[in-house]
């Protein structure tokens, strides 16, 4: 049974901090950059202090986190790291590595905008750029389900069928520096819940040597590629199980995505993160004019549910997809276009836009979502999509 | 000192059947620290030559735990070893005692991992950092790195009408190691097998981050017969270009001093790499490589002597 949550009032960061002092990990190595600095100085008195077991590694660099984390993972260590942007961008080799490797890292990132220019504040440019890393990639809408998701992280990373790291995304400032009221759980109750891990192949079982990290040419290279995009895909039902395991424990409940006041809903937005609490605002306000608006907000995007978000969608009539990162292509951004793609073989294809948005920080309040819902009705009477792609709140 | 006896009574910790080229010095290297760590020991090994010939997958050379991840990050990554030993140590989850050592060529050490290693240094990981130094970027085709000595014709510092080879000074790894004022660092050649024992052990000893330089020739960037590894190896001691030394605590002592001090073409004139050196019009260039190569050796003295004065006098 498990002992009553407390209420507090947290930062994003303080609470992904203090999921991390639950779990409680043997190594934990980190460099600072805003906005996720403050995790790492939360977890650093939490160190000098004694309230963690963990080793912690003060790197020169974010390149030497990522190497340090995936050095102490292969150790036999359960390892995490945190990051944004830059920071992210510096260890974008080192992904590729950790994620084939099969080691289960959990890296809370914060999201902030990719330099040039320099920029501080949220968007998504730096995770986006890390969906072909082979990192499984849970965003997060508020600093309940920061704490939240970096927890279930650690079950569904170490899980036997799984073996892949996983980012825990939230947006930067925006969540990572509001301050929220939410629920933390016990921290005995946390230890029970991520148990105790168990690696099975590692370089500190001194009677079985492996070797980590071989030369693979022409003759294998595929096939650990393949076994990736195999527990890529088993992905998806693990974090559905662990998302119910913790539901008992929390009272929270969890999906691939989430549906607001989605079911009859005619045009609905498609956002991630902070983002999609204002979108709600919006939606209870049209809908209490009765109009039959409402919001998908993926949680997980790596994997794609493909097949649960084009079903969840299936009564809509117009779709807008807001993606908080460029893309470059000229036809959208990531998550449009990969939800647009995921439409091509069904039956019934709604009216698709795609909105570039909140870059580098730019607010989006209830106006611009109001514009956007807008923009569907019109293209629902025009009975066409008037323009694929807009950048949205741009300086005329 | 050990004898040979004893070493060869050491479990070989590389197996034979790897794929380095004849000749090479970085395995020499290799299976000479290993004797030395008297304990467990996990790998860590930078990208180059070391790592793509000994785990051609499903093969591996390696009798130990052994990890590379990148090319410029092998202490950051082993750092991460030994901060998990540390912990699993610290919760009696590990019994035994284990050490950590890692190993890079020059490229992966001066150049590219030179920030990770300085890192993990400063940090004060109990580990061993190995540099095999053939002077160039070997694996991808003897391109010049930046301990790539004067005038040697690289095939990115080719010999042409225009340029002499390499131009301007190696980088003095060692003594920027040093001036980490980490509790062990020092400066060995295959030659002098004993001398290499000896420090690794050491190393291994310290409590603490310890940086060994080696020596190791590579006879396709050298241009020179593969079985003169050795005697370059000597020559380049005997020459005062590969000062034998460590630095403990700070304090430098000479390990080897050559009774007869050889002039520095002794070592130059067997590689195929500085071979246009000995060309009419190139003698200038010769004549400052001799006066690099005094002047680092008076100084290396002078440091031994200074510290010896300072030692006196605490």
């Amino acid at each position: 049974m498990a002992s009553e949550q407390r209420k507090v009032a947290m930062t994003g960061n303080e609470a992904v901090a203090n999921a991390l002092r639950q779990i409680d990990p043997d190594v934990v190595a980190a460099y600072p950059i805003t906005p996720q600095t403050d995790i790492v100085q939360y977890f650093s008195q939490f160190v000098s202090d004694g309230q963690v077991k963990t080793e912690f590694v003060t790197v020169e660099s974010e390149h030497s986190a990522m190497s340090a984390t995936v050095g102490a993972s292969a150790a036999g260590a359960r390892a995490m790291t945190a990051t944004s942007s830059q920071g992210l961008a510096l260890m974008w080799e080192m992904l590729h590595i950790a994620s084939s490797y099969r080691l289960p890292i959990v890296m809370p990132v914060v999201n902030r905008a990719l330099s040039g220019p320099i920029n501080i504040h949220c968007d998504h440019s730096d995770t986006m750029g890390s969906l072909t890393t082979g990192w499984i990639q849970i965003y997060s809408e508020s600093a309940q389900e920061a704490y939240d998701n970096v927890i279930q992280a650690v079950r569904i990373a170490e899980h036997p069928d799984v073996l892949l790291p996983v980012m825990v995304c939230q947006d930067g400032f925006i969540t990572s520096h509001g301050i929220e009221n939410l629920e933390i759980l016990a921290d005995e109750d946390v230890k029970q819940f991520v148990g105790e891990y168990k690696p099975s192949n590692y370089l500190l079982n001194i009677k079985e040597p492996v070797t980590f990290g071989p030369l693979a040419l022409q003759d294998y290279y595929t096939e650990f590629k393949v076994q990736q995009a195999e527990a890529m895909a088993n992905a998806k039902k693990v974090i559905l199980e662990v998302a119910e395991e913790y539901a008992k424990l929390s009272g929270r409940k969890y999906g691939l995505f989430e549906g607001y006041r989605l079911d009859d809903a005619e045009r609905v937005i498609v956002v991630l993160s902070s983002t999609a609490g204002t979108t709600k605002a919006v939606v209870d306000e049209l809908r209490s004019k009765g109009q039959k608006v409402g919001l998908l907000k993926p949680r997980v995007i790596r994997p794609f549910p493909a097949e649960e978000l084009v079903d969840a969608l299936s009564g809509a009539k117009a779709v807008a997809v807001m993606d908080r990162a460029e893309t470059f292509s000229t036809q959208g951004g990531q998550i449009f276009t990969e939800l647009r793609a995921a439409f091509y073989y069904a039956k019934e294809r709604p009216l698709m836009r795609n909105y570039i948005f909140g870059l580098g920080g730019r607010d989006t309040t209830t106006r611009e979502i109001h514009k956007v819902f807008s923009d569907l009705e019109n293209d629902l009477e025009r009975g066409h999509v008037e323009k694929l792609v807009t950048h949205l709140d741009v300086r005329e | 000192m050990a004898t040979l006896k004893e070493l060869s009574s050491i479990p070989e910790m590389l197996a034979p059947g790897h794929r380095l080229c004849a000749g090479c010095g970085a395995p020499i290297v290799v299976r000479q620290v290993l004797r030395g760590a008297k304990a467990p020991v996990v790998v860590g090994n930078a990208t180059g030559c070391l790592e793509v010939s000994t785990t051609i997958y499903p093969y591996t050379s390696w009798r130990t735990p052994w990890l590379h991840t990148a090319f410029e990050n092998a202490a950051a990554s082993l750092s991460g070893v030994e901060a998990a030993y540390k912990s699993l140590k610290r919760q009696g989850k590990i019994k035994e005692d284990i050490k950590f050592v890692a190993f890079g060529g020059d490229g992966g050490t001066y150049d590219i991992g030179f920030q990770s290693l300085s890192g993990a240094m400063e940090r004060g990981h109990n580990m061993v950092y190995v540099c095999y130094d053939n002077g160039a970027y070997m694996n991808t085709g003897i391109q010049r790195s930046s301990a790539t000595p004067r005038g040697a014709d690289t095939t990115t510092t080719p010999v042409g009408k225009m340029m002499p080879g390499k131009r301007g000074q190696r980088k003095d790894l060692t003594k920027i190691m040093a001036a980490h004022d980490i509790p062990y660092v020092a400066q060995v050649s295959p030659a002098h097998w004993n001398d290499l024992y000896q420090k690794a052990e050491k190393a291994f000893a310290v409590d603490g981050p310890a940086f060994i330089n080696a020596l190791a020739p590579c006879p396709r960037g050298w241009r020179y017969d593969p079985k003169d590894t050795i005697e370059l190896c000597r020559l380049a001691v005997d020459t005062c270009f590969w000062p034998l030394y460590e630095i403990v605590d700070g304090r430098v002592r000479i390990t080897y001093k050559p009774r007869e001090k050889k002039p520095v073409t002794e070592f130059l004139k067997v590689q195929g790499r500085f071979r246009h050196l000995f060309q009419p019009g190139n003698e200038g260039l010769l004549e400052e490589i001799q006066k690099d190569v005094d002047r680092k050796w008076e100084e290396l003295l002078a440091l031994e002597a200074m510290h010896e004065a300072v030692a006196q006098k605490a």
